[in-house]
């Protein structure tokens, strides 16, 4: 009991809320969170590379196409994404994709959208001359880019990444309305079924999702410092 | 795809409503939260800068839980597990009311006022520490040079992140329909539940969204032209 509170209906079932039914059934709560923010950040990764680069792109059809795509999206709730997603690639699909992937397709997209301004800010933070000395030593546009400037603007990136992977696990909260199974999800369930304890459940999930994006938060902090104290050497 | 497309469903009539009426739902909403996150930030954000340990310490606290935590799951704790915690009489105060609502401003506020007051301290910050040093030595109080020569700088700094905020909020409040506020998303789903006719009930949700944030992106483009340029070029 602390403060009036009976935390026992979460002591009871601790395991359920960290891996839902695994090892007998699939995996749920934390460990699907993390599953989905970690699948989602490494394909919005890519996905923002190629939008971010696509957006830098010298060509004006590619360059404001691809603006046309992030500003979408951007301008979309991740919500509106998501039922998109739903909704769509069944249809488009012919049906059979687990919800799990919706919801990873969805926060993909998103991010990508997000992602794609911090490589362009990245790139666009390289000094200009960067890219005229690598073409006078006799590089293509391309190989510049490749070699050059995207290595450094890259590692600037860096503590940004993170940040996004504080948001990507925040946001993995919303793959509870289409019935997958993360620690939302889970903790919904676990209301439903038990009515007396709503505070006590939530304030122990707002806890553990504190946890973990707080944790990360601080990595991107260090990650910033020590970043900021290379460059100062 | 065998999908026939009657777009009469969003156009006009009974659906219609629903989605304007939604639309009202939301941009309330978002305007409730904006303007109480403003002013929570501010506090917070006055207190995050107090000489007096606890305060700051308290404050400092505030900003990591509240940043770090998915505004849906403060949205369930509210809706659902804020009775036990709050006093009984604000709680039969609540009930009275919309609390579907009261329970989305007050989740959406608390979230946001933790960034807005990032946002106005990072603000402050910026101004050049002499600036405070020149005020005081030429006669003016702290507070008098807080309020005379560092805030007036220092709020014309923070309008950009806040009206981004406010971009954020509004596409925030669409997690409001999880506790049943009838807001647009919650419209657009409704829609499609009657009618099957999901694609034009979500286009039309998207168009709006698309439209609330284009018209406050352009704020921020219009602010930065007409304030901050002319100020830098000086």
């Amino acid at each position: 009991m602390i403060g009036g509170l009976d935390f026992t209906v979460v002591w009871k079932d601790l395991p359920y809320f960290f891996l839902g039914r695994y090892p007998k059934g699939p995996l749920g709560g934390v460990g699907l969170t993390l599953y989905l923010a970690v699948v989602s950040l490494f394909l919005s990764f890519i996905g923002g590379l190629i939008l971010g680069l696509l957006s830098v792109s010298r060509n004006r059809l590619i360059k404001w196409g691809s603006s046309a795509v992030i500003q979408t999206i951007r301008g979309m709730p991740l919500l509106m994404v998501i039922f998109w997603m739903f909704f769509l690639l069944p249809s488009l699909l012919g049906g059979g994709m687990p919800a799990s992937w919706t919801v990873i397709t969805a926060l993909t997209l998103f991010t990508s959208s997000y992602m794609s301004e911090i490589v362009r800010a990245g790139i666009l933070g390289i000094p200009k001359g960067q890219t005229e000395a690598a073409i006078s030593t006799g590089l293509s546009h391309r190989q510049a880019m490749l070699h050059i400037i995207l290595p450094q603007a890259l590692r600037n990136m860096i503590p940004s990444f993170v940040n996004q992977f504080v948001s990507m696990i925040k946001d993995t909260s919303l793959a509870f309305i289409v019935g997958v199974s993360e620690l939302t999800q889970v903790a919904t369930q676990m209301n439903n079924r038990t009515m007396l304890y709503p505070t006590e459940i939530f304030l122990f999930i707002a806890v553990i999702y504190f946890i973990l994006c707080f944790a990360f938060t601080e990595l991107s902090r260090w990650l910033e410092r020590r970043l900021a104290y290379q460059k100062a050497i | 795809m065998h999908y026939h497309f009657d777009w009469a469903v969003v156009t006009g009539g009974k659906y219609y409503e629903w989605l304007v009426s939604g639309v009202y739902v939301t941009v309330k909403l978002s305007l409730v939260s904006i303007a109480l996150s403003f002013l929570l930030g501010l506090v917070i954000a006055v207190m995050r800068m107090s000489r007096f340990g606890p305060v700051r310490w308290f404050a400092h606290g505030y900003l990591e839980f509240f940043r770090n935590t998915p505004l849906l799951v403060q949205m369930f704790f509210w809706y659902f597990g804020s009775y036990k915690i709050l006093p009984q009489s604000v709680n039969d105060w609540l009930v009275k009311g919309d609390f579907e609502f009261a329970a989305a401003v007050i989740a959406l506020t608390i979230y946001t006022s933790a960034f807005i007051a990032e946002d106005i301290r990072s603000g402050v910050r910026s101004i050049p520490k002499e600036q405070m040093e020149a005020a005081r030595s030429s006669g003016f109080s702290y507070i008098r040079s807080m309020r005379y020569i560092i805030l007036p700088q220092a709020v014309r700094l923070t309008i950009p992140p806040l009206i981004n905020q406010f971009l954020n909020l509004m596409k925030n409040s669409s997690l409001a329909m999880t506790i049943g506020v009838a807001e647009l998303m919650y419209q657009a789903r409704q829609v499609e539940s009657y009618t099957f006719k999901g694609f034009e009930a979500f286009s039309a949700a998207t168009l709006v969204y698309l439209a609330m944030s284009f018209v406050i992106t352009g704020l921020m483009t219009l602010y930065d032209r007409m304030v901050l340029q002319p100020i830098k070029g000086r």
